[in-house]
């Protein structure tokens, strides 16, 4: 099994701590210095980065937010001047405003070898033809990715998202062996395909890498047998970088996360206490490397638990389980995130009225559906059929807009959604409706 | 080799080291780049027992060395070759170099090792064979250079910790004496660090680098990234000048 990198994913304990210290220590004299919001809140706890002496003082520092992301919307956070930001990404906030991630050069050269190191990790080399079917635009999932398979040398065919047909088209003629996209989407390129009768053991494909959304043990196995193919997931949120935060080996037992470039902590959420080694909990990172962005103690909002038992590939790094969960309600729909706060603000900007919403994800069809139920108000009970439909139109044209999410709408008696019913509804397989 | 945790240094009331993490891996060459009054020398004083730190951990090949009189850290394999050379001046070239091997001539069978020794640093400056009867005062600047690095390779150092090498030295000697010291590293296998204030020709040779801002780590990372750093560049590098906060 090949290694990217082998000098930082092959580190003995020892020397990853003493390069997490050296990188911590920098970092936080950099973010005193150079971000305001930092220097306010370290000033509040009467702390000195220079008094920072082991790991353990990160844990007396404060978290960093959503919230605090937002409220320093666009640049705030941004610990270099925009002129030495050559790239700017953005992730989805609570309201309509998203959260503005800023690269360096050096950023945009950490990050392709991040990536690279998990899919020369998932089998990936020079000789692969990667085929990258995510978003090309302000999400950073399809840009990172393309970086990393650059940087090993592999063949990139930027595809894009959506029209499925041209993708197998693709898939067939340019003989593409590695697929890059959400594994919801994987599946339905299977179903595709077994519509069309297309054999999947007649195409070059080998390796899927899939990210971007939550998976299961049973629906990497699901396209393992439909496709043909080896899948691997891997993990990354816009906050911190992008994808390239951490990624399966060949093993297929825990995704290796980069500790030379974020250091790791699992929290209680209730109780924000760090929590022992191997405990379940919310995962919080701060990066060691990032120049234009760098964040300390990142709460991502994602549960899971890390492993640092020794992994039979020989990457010393740490662990971290598929993530089980979320602390918020925030939702991720074909690898999109969504919370329900925007949309309750975007209805009300254009009704003017706070209606009662709930947002319906079926889980059924092999890529999930989502439904917005919004009760009637007299405002739009009294407006004629035309302009109704117009509203709703203009409503769904705004959510694709601003939270990037194909829905449908109905309009509900009022009522029938009780005030205390969840914002969000799950319609599983085995659920009866 | 080296690994240097939360060191504290300081020169009476004045805190020149504020928690300084740094290490150091086998045959790597590590450069210190910072303003003048940053603490670059005196992190390499304090490696080299000249001003211990009040505070941290410094540890060489497994053993903690902080509160070590300068002499012994000689003797475990780390040499310093100071700022502004610090030769003995009246003395001879050859002389100087004897110096340098003080260890070894202690012991017996020590000029064996010391004759063998001078040879190969003959062969690495042939500028030093010619000039070995004259004092050293009387050689230019980069042949003075020359001689300090040669006195501490007499002791054959694990680690060298190399202060301003370049400084009031021509760019074409400067570019010589760099070409032997990523030489020491790359085929000699020793371990350096090194200060420089012309950080542009450190970086060119050093595989990492750190920068030093009042006594405290900002920076670190890989000399390329450290040169693509505009940070770095503005600061340390001239070039880029022109700082620009649009927001």
């Amino acid at each position: 099994m090949k290694i990217w990198d082998p000098l930082h994913e092959c580190m003995p304990r020892e020397d990853i701590e003493q390069l997490q210290l050296e990188r911590l220590q920098a970092t936080l004299n950099r973010v005193y210095k150079n971000v305001v919001h930092y220097r306010k809140i370290f000033n509040e706890i009467s702390f000195v980065p220079e008094d920072f002496q082991s790991i353990e003082d990160l844990k007396k520092l404060p978290f960093t937010t959503h919230e605090d992301l937002e409220s320093n919307y666009p640049y705030g956070m941004f610990a270099v001047p925009l002129r030495e930001v050559v790239r700017i990404h953005s992730a989805p906030g609570t309201s309509m405003k998203p959260i503005v991630v800023g690269y360096t050069k050096n950023d945009i050269r950490t990050w392709a070898n991040l990536v690279a190191r998990f899919m020369v990790a998932a089998g990936v080399d020079r000789d692969d033809v990667v085929q990258i079917s995510f978003l090309y635009g302000l999400q950073t999932g399809a840009f990172g990715l393309h970086y990393g398979a650059e940087a090993i040398g592999a063949s990139v065919i930027p595809t894009s998202t959506g029209n499925t047909e041209k993708q197998v088209m693709i898939m067939q003629d340019y003989r593409s062996t590695v697929l890059v996209c959400t594994p919801s989407y994987a599946l339905k390129i299977a179903a595709f395909m077994e519509e069309q009768n297309i054999n999947p053991h007649g195409l070059a494909l080998r390796l899927g890498l899939f990210g971007g959304e939550p998976w299961s043990e049973a629906k990497r196995e699901e396209i393992e047998n439909r496709l043909g193919i080896s899948a691997t997931d891997n993990y990354g949120i816009s906050e911190i970088i992008g994808p390239g935060i951490a990624g399966e080996c060949a093993c297929k037992s825990g995704l290796h996360l980069f500790e030379d470039a974020f250091y790791p902590e699992i929290i209680d959420p209730e109780t924000k206490r760090v929590l022992p080694p191997g405990s379940m909990g919310e995962l919080v990172l701060t990066t060691l490397t990032r120049e234009a962005f760098p964040l300390i103690r990142y709460r991502t909002g994602d549960i899971t638990r890390l492993n640092y038992s020794p992994c039979d590939c020989g990457r010393t790094l740490v662990r971290m389980e598929k993530p089980s969960g979320r602390t918020d309600d925030m939702l991720i729909v074909k690898g999109v995130n969504v919370f329900p706060s925007q949309i309750r603000e975007i209805i009300s900007s254009i009704t003017g009225e706070q209606p009662a919403f709930q947002i319906v994800v079926d889980h059924r069809p092999t890529l999930d559906q989502v439904e917005l139920q919004i009760e009637i108000t007299e405002k739009i009970f009294a407006l004629e059929l035309n302009e109704q439909r117009q509203l709703l139109d203009f409503l769904k044209k705004r959510i694709f807009s601003v939270v990037g999410l194909t829905t449908t709408l109905r309009l509900v008696e009022p009522g029938s959604l009780s005030r205390e019913s969840k914002q969000v509804r799950h319609i599983w397989p085995d659920n009866s409706v | 080799m080296l690994a240097i945790k939360n060191v504290n240094t300081f020169y009476g009331q004045i805190h020149a080291l504020k928690n300084v993490s740094l290490h150091l891996s086998r045959g790597e060459i590590v450069t210190l780049i910072g303003a003048n009054g940053a603490g670059k020398t005196t992190l390499i004083n304090t490696i080299s027992g000249i001003t211990p730190p009040r505070s941290g951990n410094i540890i060489f090949d497994g053993l903690p060395i902080t509160s070590f009189p300068p002499h012994r850290i000689v003797e475990l394999g780390i040499c310093q070759v100071p700022e502004g050379r610090q030769i003995f001046k009246t003395l001879s070239v050859q002389e100087n170099l004897e110096l340098g091997a003080y260890l070894h001539l202690r012991h017996r069978g020590g000029s064996k090792i010391y004759r063998k020794t001078v040879e190969e640093i003959f062969e690495l400056f042939p500028v030093l064979r010619e000039r070995r009867k004259q004092p050293a005062g009387t050689l230019s600047g980069g042949e003075q250079q020359m001689l300090a690095i040669s006195r501490a390779l007499m002791a054959h150092p694990k680690l060298m910790l190399l202060d301003e090498p370049s400084m009031g030295l021509a760019p074409l000697i400067v570019k010589e004496i760099f070409a032997v010291i990523e030489e020491l590293a790359r085929r000699g296998g020793t371990t350096i660090l090194l200060v420089e204030q012309n950080a542009k020709a450190a970086l060119k040779i050093a595989d990492r680098g750190y920068v030093l801002e009042t006594g405290k780590v900002i920076l670190e990372g890989s000399a390329a990234e450290l040169e693509e750093n505009k940070e770095v560049k503005r600061a340390y590098l001239g070039r880029d000048r022109k700082e620009i906060w649009e927001r």
